[in-house]
């Protein structure tokens, strides 16, 4: 069993999604994804050991092709629908910070 | 009503056109799409191109392929070559996609015109299609009511007549629930039988796409035209397309059918009744009916709620504002990406991204995802079990008829629990499909839902059909 969901996990939650929420969405989304895990106490209830996880319906293996060279997507086409791009390249703002 | 069948065969035998089927087309979406909006983008010039060319083909005696000229609606989470693709989402708004889906390819090969680009939930997220950054779609056959989700604008398309068929997606019911309220034929096919490239993925181990119609034999026939394997989905299954259409007159003779009561308990009475409707129309067409109670499927909507918005919350972090859609600028690129998804994320999408994140994060892993993987395989194996004892499962495909707007939208848990019969299938990778058999309160539609194990698309259509001939839509 697993304690219930706090404000304080939705707004670390939401810094990992790269989401910025305002403190009524937090007080709401608290108390919506709460219920949701409430609900999944159904789960956390049984006794589930030695039962094999399931991540994917018909146990994917790998898949390979022959290598050999084919057709890509155009680089300017793909370019064309970036936000930003520079030089054949997508372009982002500043990654790093001035040097000291 | 015309089916895609009839179509076919009047553009083939000259007695039809594909430019007039188009045209109608055309007429029908512009008189109604305003009031209902299912359409978020018809290509006008593309489609009439498309269609010149079947109608030459023809001219010139070449042989066309077995949709020829009949026109067909897409959802709006299927990439089609510079047509705007924007999942019903403020995130990819203006976004043309350099490539076609699969599916799109196979289905102007086989003669098709696709029209336009239908409206969905955010992300297909959602039930209703209320989740749409470009608003609802209202249901047809009442407007007041929703048409059900989250491929609720390819539902809404065919329901309207705009189109004979259209493309969903079907993640926990996204097809079938749509198809159900909406009163028409939806089919969410066994996993991997339909390419995925091209598709916009929410939750890659179970998302898959399929047809919707008013006819269980086009459906068949959509079925056939786009499935089949494709080297560009490493998830889709080696064989080729298999023969469906063939087998829809079938029957159900010698069938053994479970009727499940875990897919129809908590039911209003008219859909219970709409069940055990069809099951007694199934044992008159000569199948066996064995009551089975599978109580491993209570689970499936918590296991799905976990594993869902997990798969999403990976899926939905390349929208960062960096190769395609929508950017927000922001003073360094952490900046950027959050100001970019915090604007261009609804509601919805933003709970099941956090919901997924937190039950993948540290300490949290093994109490929500891990345990949710461990039911889906209870899941898996209970149905394999029922497939020992019976051939096909019966049961509804919602617990209604289709809800009026607002009426479950502030709660996104009563919203979820509309897909409480359709997600068991999804989880194990199988197919199933919803039809519409009598109807319910306000006389709106009912639909109940055929299932079967994983490649038994064709014994299900030919079940479908038998229901179909009992509810006098012949």
């Amino acid at each position: 069993m697993t304690t219930p969901l706090q404000r304080a996990d939705v707004a670390r939650v939401a810094r990992l999604a790269r989401l910025t929420l305002s403190d009524d969405e937090l007080d709401l989304f608290t108390e919506q994804l709460g219920n949701v895990l409430e609900h999944a106490n159904d789960m956390s209830a049984l006794d589930l050991d030695g039962v094999v996880p399931t991540a994917h319906p018909f146990g994917l293996i790998n898949v390979f092709r022959p290598d050999v060279v084919t057709p890509s997507l155009d680089r300017e086409e793909l370019l064309r629908e970036a936000p930003d791009a520079d030089s054949g390249r997508f372009a982002v703002p500043r990654i790093l910070g001035e040097a000291p | 009503m015309k089916t895609a069948l009839s179509i076919a065969d009047n553009v083939r035998n000259g007695s039809s056109t594909a430019v007039a089927e188009l045209e109608q087309t055309l007429d029908t979406i512009a008189a109604r799409n305003d009031e209902l909006n299912v359409f978020l983008h018809v290509d006008h010039d593309g489609a009439r191109v498309m269609a010149e060319a079947v109608d030459a083909a023809i001219a010139r005696g070449e042989s066309v392929g077995p949709l020829a000229g009949v026109p067909i609606a897409i959802k709006d989470n299927l990439c089609q070559r510079g047509i705007p693709t924007t999942c019903s989402s403020k995130i990819l708004e203006g976004w043309r996609p350099p490539y076609n889906a699969t599916v799109i390819d196979r289905l102007v090969a086989a003669g098709a015109v696709p029209v336009g680009k239908t409206n969905l939930d955010e992300f297909a997220m959602g039930s209703s299609t209320e989740n749409s950054a470009y608003g609802p779609t209202r249901n047809p056959l009442d407007p007041s009511r929703v048409p059900g989700g989250s491929s609720g604008g390819s539902a809404a398309a065919v329901a309207a007549a705009m189109t004979s068929i259209s493309l969903g997606s079907d993640t926990g019911g996204s097809i079938r629930q749509p198809a159900a309220l909406c009163g028409i034929v939806g089919v969410k096919p066994t996993y991997g039988l339909v390419s995925r490239y091209g598709m916009i993925a929410f939750s890659s181990s179970l998302d898959q796409i399929g047809p919707f119609s008013s006819t269980v034999a086009d459906s068949a026939l959509l079925l056939e035209v786009i499935a089949g394997h494709d080297p560009l989905d490493s998830t889709s299954l080696p064989e080729s397309s298999p023969s469906l259409l063939a087998h829809v007159d079938d029957g159900v003779a010698g069938k053994r059918i479970g009727l499940v009561k875990e897919l129809y308990e908590g039911s209003s009475p008219a859909v219970v009744a709409a069940v055990m409707g069809a099951a007694e129309a199934l044992r008159e067409a000569g199948a066996t009916i064995v009551e089975l109670s599978i109580p491993e499927l209570r689970l499936g909507l918590s296991a799905y709620y976990l594993i869902a918005p997990a798969e999403a919350s990976s899926n939905l972090a390349r929208y960062d504002g960096v190769r395609f859609g929508r950017r927000v600028d922001g003073e360094d690129v952490t900046a950027m990406m959050e100001a970019t998804r915090t604007a261009g994320f609804g509601a919805e999408v933003k709970r099941r991204i956090m919901l997924g994140t937190y039950a993948l994060s540290a300490g949290y892993y093994d109490a929500y995802y891990g345990q949710a993987l461990k039911v889906r395989t209870l899941t898996i194996n209970a149905f394999a079990r029922a497939y020992q004892e019976v051939d096909i499962i019966l049961g509804a495909t919602t617990p209604d008829v289709a809800f009026a707007f607002g009426e479950k939208a502030a709660d996104p848990m009563a919203m979820y629990l509309n897909d409480v019969f359709t997600i068991p299938t999804n989880l194990a990778g199988d197919p199933a499909l919803s039809l519409p058999f009598g109807r319910g309160d306000h006389n709106l539609p009912i639909g109940v839902q055929l299932l079967g194990p994983g490649r038994s698309e064709a014994q299900l259509f030919a079940a479908a059909r038998t229901l179909e001939i009992a509810d006098g839509r012949a």
